[in-house]
């Protein structure tokens, strides 16, 4: 359970079906790591859950700066520190794979 | 019946761990200059304060006139799976370097400059070595603006206590 939706995790945490998350857990998800999302978090939120549905796999952070338009500064200010993991966990996606 | 229960969270350790890598780049060639920068970047997305060294061939990592054309040569390289014969042919390193150029580009991963954009937009420090400036007769001004510093061995020792060091 996460904020009263039921959901299948995994063991850290990440959502592991796409279909079950929506934006009203997103916000739940955020604030459970000490995130309050605006604008520029959901431009980036969304991005990842368009490019995993097209893609089969969550979007590296090179890939949210040179496909998804959104600079590279701007992604460790958003998602201080692990932007990439932090925003996978919010998009309810899995961590995303590749290296860079 | 399904058990349901509250779902864990992950642990990012916001706070800082302390953990800390250098990496010193001592090789110039297109092959020898991605670890490092691949390496680099996977740190600093883990929330890890990261250096990077350049010093003698690795300079040309940092070198305004050298950054954006490394080459790979095939020639010595085992792994290059090239006959020794076809290895040293006029033009196959302009060849080899085109094609891993092409191979990198190809799974979107930056060239040289823009790498070190990244690297250093996700908070990055890059230093220079004293001795390969000096050698080399080159200044702070020959080099690729976003290196911080040109600085001695002792300097870097000194920056780089506690860290986790890697020599490429």
């Amino acid at each position: 359970m996460i904020g009263g939706h039921e959901v299948h995790v995994d063991a850290e945490g990440f959502l592991t079906e796409y279909e079950e998350w929506d934006e009203d857990l997103a916000k739940q998800l955020a604030a459970n790591i000490g995130l309050d999302l605006d604008d520029r978090h959901w431009d980036a939120i969304r991005f990842l859950r368009d490019d995993y549905e097209k893609q089969g796999e969550t979007a590296t952070l090179r890939r949210v700066t040179s496909i998804g338009g959104i600079p590279t500064k701007e992604l460790f200010e958003l998602f201080p520190k692990k932007p990439a993991k932090k925003m996978a966990y919010v998009a309810g996606l899995p961590k995303p794979a590749g290296c860079v | 019946m399904t058990m349901t229960m509250e779902a864990p969270v992950p642990v990012f350790e916001d706070e800082a761990t302390g953990r800390k890598i250098a990496i010193i780049c001592s090789k110039g060639s297109l092959d020898m200059a991605y670890p490092g920068l691949v390496l680099a970047n996977a740190a600093l997305g883990e929330g890890i304060e990261t250096h990077l060294f350049f010093t003698f061939w690795g300079f040309d990592i940092i070198n305004k006139e050298t950054m954006g054309h490394l080459q790979f040569t095939p020639v010595g390289n085992p792994a290059s799976h090239m006959s020794p014969m076809v290895m040293g042919l006029p033009g196959m390193t302009a060849f080899a370097t085109h094609m891993m150029k092409k191979q990198i580009d190809g799974i979107d991963i930056p060239d040289v400059p823009e790498f070190l954009e990244m690297i250093t937009d996700a908070g990055g420090h890059l230093w220079a070595c004293r001795m390969s400036a000096d050698m080399m007769h080159l200044s702070e001004s020959d080099l690729y603006e976003r290196v911080e510093g040109i600085i001695s061995a002792s300097d870097f020792i000194e920056l780089s206590e506690g860290a986790q060091t890697l020599f490429i």
